[in-house]
This record gives structure tokens, sequence and C-alpha cells, in this order.
């Protein structure tokens, strides 16, 4: 089905009404899923206060300064990769995709929708991580254009990711790879464990991953105040495009 | 609504082979038939989800394919799973999906008449198997659509929930929407539809009003049971009726496919004494539109909706 159509029927409501209601319903099923709550913020709180308190990870001599940052990345892609892609790929698999395909909501507009309930998830469990990264001892150094550029360019390449699986996998096999993956490139990304610390050849792998490059570009935007590199950049903006484009071709809607 | 021709295939497997018809306003069309007879192929083409092989179709004068965007703000589908957030309250996904059309329905109001009143702060997970069907069903309601498909509306509802989908069916006809449901319940189409088509692999075997089909297979036969078998191409030699007029059913009564009259009778009642067959009961009737649909799906039905060879006893 295409929306080759770009007139409004007349029956329909306003397509800005749509976006808003279905934003809402998005956030609001977030909020209510318990287990989200726990990946997307839970989580990430409990290993900050954890790593920063228990001083067992090779993360200097204020871990603080080395976890902050890497945190709010695991929780970007939490969010934008796993929230995203559990949820989606249980709407496919209940038939909720299908059944909005006769409504006048259009596809696009849905995943506008997500795609914002994702940034207003984002905005709220990076304003719970500063504040306790700041009662922890954080102090930000912040380059706030590049941070907000590599969060959009991080949520679209992992929003991708999420959704390619979603739409190809089965919502059970999608739940336990998109889980899998989560604690895969939180090991390996710089996130917790600082990449040189990995052996060579898994540290070359952990480069050209999204979630090490944002975890890169974090660490020095907020961080240390200094410029994103440019191969964070470059692997950024490649998953960004590269995963959007594999799930608009391969998103299965039934 | 206008389809002609409609082909649709997946892989190698015919879903639906060349089917025809019409519905019209204010009227509830019912496509009766057995599963995998290519009821839910057909609707599914019709609401845009399929792609058909071969075929025309027009719903309000537009293409289910190319006027896709702008047909579905204006049909109404209920599909066969629900497709609803297992998470979202009765309320809360009544009003979301308001929000899609510029003239809903009041979400209270379809929920008063569905009788989810009680249950709309209960989400969908929770709700029973007829609550749900009956949600479902104001999903489909609720933006005033002038087409609505129903695909097996009625399965898993309890009598009272099929009452007020009766009567939601009546208010759609008073106010000229055209309903296209599915059912493999005759009882119900018998209740709700105008017109019905039984559709039995992939093509429809008989179509007309409740009235017409019952008429058209009305048939007078006698009806009767022997001791031991009979040949039934003797009998109907010695009758001068067809081979295939007599004929014995699985539940081994035979039946004699003429009008009954004392003439018939006597020489059938001759034969069987010619032949030493003991007679151990007779009786005469008319089949019903039960005899008919049970034909349909015993596969033995024959296209259209004249006469069609008898299998099945009359149970009735």
């Amino acid at each position: 089905m295409s929306d080759s159509s770009h007139r409004e029927p007349a029956s329909s409501s306003s397509a800005a009404r749509r976006l808003g209601a279905q934003t809402a319903a998005e956030i609001s099923m977030t909020l209510r899923r318990g287990e989200s709550l726990l990946l997307t913020i839970g989580i990430p709180v409990v290993l900050l206060v954890f790593f920063s308190s228990v001083h067992v990870l090779p993360a200097g001599r204020h871990p603080i300064t080395f976890l902050a940052p890497g945190i709010i990345a695991l929780a970007i892609m939490s969010t934008s990769l796993v929230n995203l892609s559990i949820a989606t790929g249980f709407e496919r698999g209940y038939g909720v995709l299908k059944r909005l395909g006769s409504t006048p909501l259009a596809r696009p507009t849905l995943l506008a929708a997500k795609v914002a309930a994702v940034l207003v998830v984002e905005l709220a469990q990076i304003l719970v991580l500063v504040v306790t990264a700041y009662a922890l001892g954080w102090r930000m150094s912040a380059d706030a254009g590049a941070a907000v550029a590599v969060v959009l360019l991080g949520t679209a390449g992992f929003g991708g990711i999420g959704l390619l699986m979603a739409g190809t996998l089965r919502a059970e096999l999608n739940l336990a790879a998109s889980n899998g993956l989560w604690l895969l490139l939180l090991l390996v990304s710089g996130m917790l464990v600082p990449i040189d610390r990995l052996p060579h050849w898994l540290a070359d792998v952990a480069r050209v991953l999204p979630s090490a490059a944002l975890a890169s570009a974090l660490h020095r935007s907020l961080g240390l105040g200094t410029a994103v590199g440019l191969d964070s950049w470059v692997v950024l903006t490649a998953w960004a495009a590269g995963a959007a484009a594999a799930a608009v071709a391969a998103f299965r809607w039934e | 609504m206008h389809c002609e021709g409609l082909v649709m295939r997946y892989g190698t497997t015919l879903a639906v082979d060349g089917l025809s018809f019409e519905a019209h306003r204010g009227q509830v069309l019912a496509i009766l038939g057995p599963n995998g007879a290519g009821k839910t192929s057909t609707v599914e083409a019709l609401e845009g989800y399929r792609k058909p092989e071969s075929g025309t179709l027009r719903i309000l004068g537009l293409d289910p394919q190319r006027h896709h965007a702008e047909l579905r703000a204006r049909i109404g589908v209920m599909l066969q799973r629900a497709g609803v957030y297992p998470v979202m309250s009765a309320r809360q996904v009544l009003r979301l999906f308001a929000s899609y059309y510029r003239d809903p329905e009041d979400p209270e109001d379809l929920l008063a008449l569905l009788g989810l009143s009680e249950v709309a702060r209960t989400p969908w997970k929770r709700l029973s198997g007829g609550e749900q069907q009956r949600l479902s069903l104001a999903l489909a309601l609720v933006g005033r659509p002038e087409v609505v498909f129903l695909d097996e509306p009625t399965a898993g509802v309890d009598p009272e929930g099929r009452i007020a989908i009766r009567s939601v069916l009546q208010g759609l006809r008073e106010r000229s929407v055209a309903v296209v449901l599915t059912t493999h319940e005759l009882a119900e189409a018998e209740k709700v539809a105008d017109q019905v088509i039984i559709m039995a692999q992939g093509t429809a075997r008989a179509r007309g009003t409740v009235d017409e089909l019952r008429r058209s297979f009305a048939r007078a036969l006698i009806q009767f049971r022997t001791a031991i078998q009979i040949d039934e191409s003797a009998l109907a030699a010695a009758l001068g009726i067809p081979a295939g007029g007599v004929a014995r059913t699985p539940g081994g009564d035979y039946e004699v496919l003429l009008p009954p009259s004392a003439d018939l009778v006597s020489r059938l009642a001759a034969w069987l004494q010619e032949h030493g067959v003991e007679l151990t009961s007779l009786s005469t009737g008319e089949g019903t539109l039960e005899d008919l649909y049970m034909e349909v799906l015993a596969g033995v039905g024959q296209s259209g909706s004249s006469a069609v060879a008898a299998a099945e006893p009359a149970t009735k």
C-alpha cells in the first residue's frame, strides 16, 4: 500500500492532530510498560550510581567523568534501538500495524509519532541522568550543538536497526535479539569499559559500531568539551543513512 | 461497491477464482463459507490490504489500491485479528481512533451502544473475547464510515453480543451504510443479511437474498430408509428419472429428488415390494437452506443457485 495521494481526504482529521494524538499514545504506552522504564531509566541510573561508587571499572580516577557520557549513550541506545524495536515488533505481531493500515493514520505519520515519542523519552532520560551525575560530582563541559547532533544521528541509526529487526523478525525472536544486541553493544562500545581496554581485534570492530561512535562523541562533546572526532561523525552518519534505508526497504507490516 | 472477476493467489494457491458481486448502500452483504473458502482474501482485497492478481474492484467509485489513502477515511474495518494495542483501555483506544477522523462518533456513545461502558477502563488484553469483538466493531464504526467490512464479527461472541451487533447492523442499514461481512455461520447470515453469497474454494456457489436462496433450494423430495441396501440407478430407471435422481445420503437414507405425489410413492413402494426390500421409514418434504449450505461444505455444490445434487440428509 502506498501513500501516493497527498490530498487530505475530507473525512480525515488534520495530519497535525493525528500526529499529536498518536505521539501522546506512544509516550503513554512507553510509560506504562514497566520493563521499558526499567530498561530506559532504571538500568542506566543504577549503572551510573553503582560504577561511580564502586571502583571496579578501568574508568580512571574520576569514573563519573568517563561514565556519565557513556551511560547517556547507553540510555539513547536503550530507547531508540531496544525499546522501539520490541514495542514495534509486538505491535506488528499483534496485528496492530495491520489494523492501523486501514485508518487515516498514514504510515509516515505513525513513524513520525514513534520518532517523536523516542525523542521525548530520550530528553527525559538525559535530564534524569545529568541530574544524577551532577549529584555524583560530574561537571559537564558541553558542546551542546554537537551533542544534540550526535544524539539525533545516533537515534536515527539505532532506530533504523531496531525497526529493521522489528519489521522482519517474529516478535518473540525480536525481543530476544534486541536485548542480546543491547548487552553486546553495551560491553564493547566504550560505554562502561574504555575501548582501548578491549583486545585489538574487538576494538577494531567496536570502532565501526554506532554505539561506540555515539559514546565517543558524547565523551568528547559532554565530558571533555573537545571537538567530536571525524571518525565518529562518519560512522554515525553512515549508520543513520544505511540502517534507516534498510528498514524502509525490508519492513513488513504484517 | 463493485467486484468483478476477482482473482487472488498466494504463491501457487488460488484463494479466489473469478468472483464477481455488487454491494449497495443500506444493505448487508454476507459472504458465507467454510474456512479457506476465500472470504478473508476477498474482503482484504476490498480493504486494500491485498493486491488482486486480476479483476476490477471499485468502492465508492475508487480503486482500493490506487486510492487507498482516500478510501481509508471512508471505510470502517474489523479484521479477524482485531489488532488493538493490548495495554490500552477500551476508552483510550476508541478515543485514539476517533482522533484519526474529522467528524468521529462520540466514543462514549459507541461504548454505550455496544455495552462496553462498564469495561471502558479495562485494558484490551483483559477484556473477554466477546468484549474484544464488540470493541473491534466500535473501532470500525468510530469514523462514521460509508462502507463497513466485518471479517467474522460474531466469532466468539455471546448471545447478547450477537443481539448488540445485529442492532448495530440495523442502524447502519438505516444510515445507508454498505456492510460486507464474512461468516461461517449460516444462522448468522440468515439473520443479518440482505444478500448472501455462499463461497467455497474461491468461487461463489450460490447467491441471492435469503428468501431467494431458500426458494431456489426448496426442492421437493421423498426420503426413505430401507432394511437393506438397494440399487439406486435401477430404482431411478424404474421410476423413469435420470440415474442421479435417486441418491443415498451419508446417513444411509435414500432421496428421490422429485416432488412427492401419490403416484410416485406407489411406484416406489411397488418397486421395493417387487425386490423384497423392507421399508423402515418414509417421509416427504422440502430441502432447507441448511441443506444447501451443507452441500457446499461437502464440496459437491455446483456453481450458480440452481438445484444441487443431493449429498446430505434433510436435517429438519
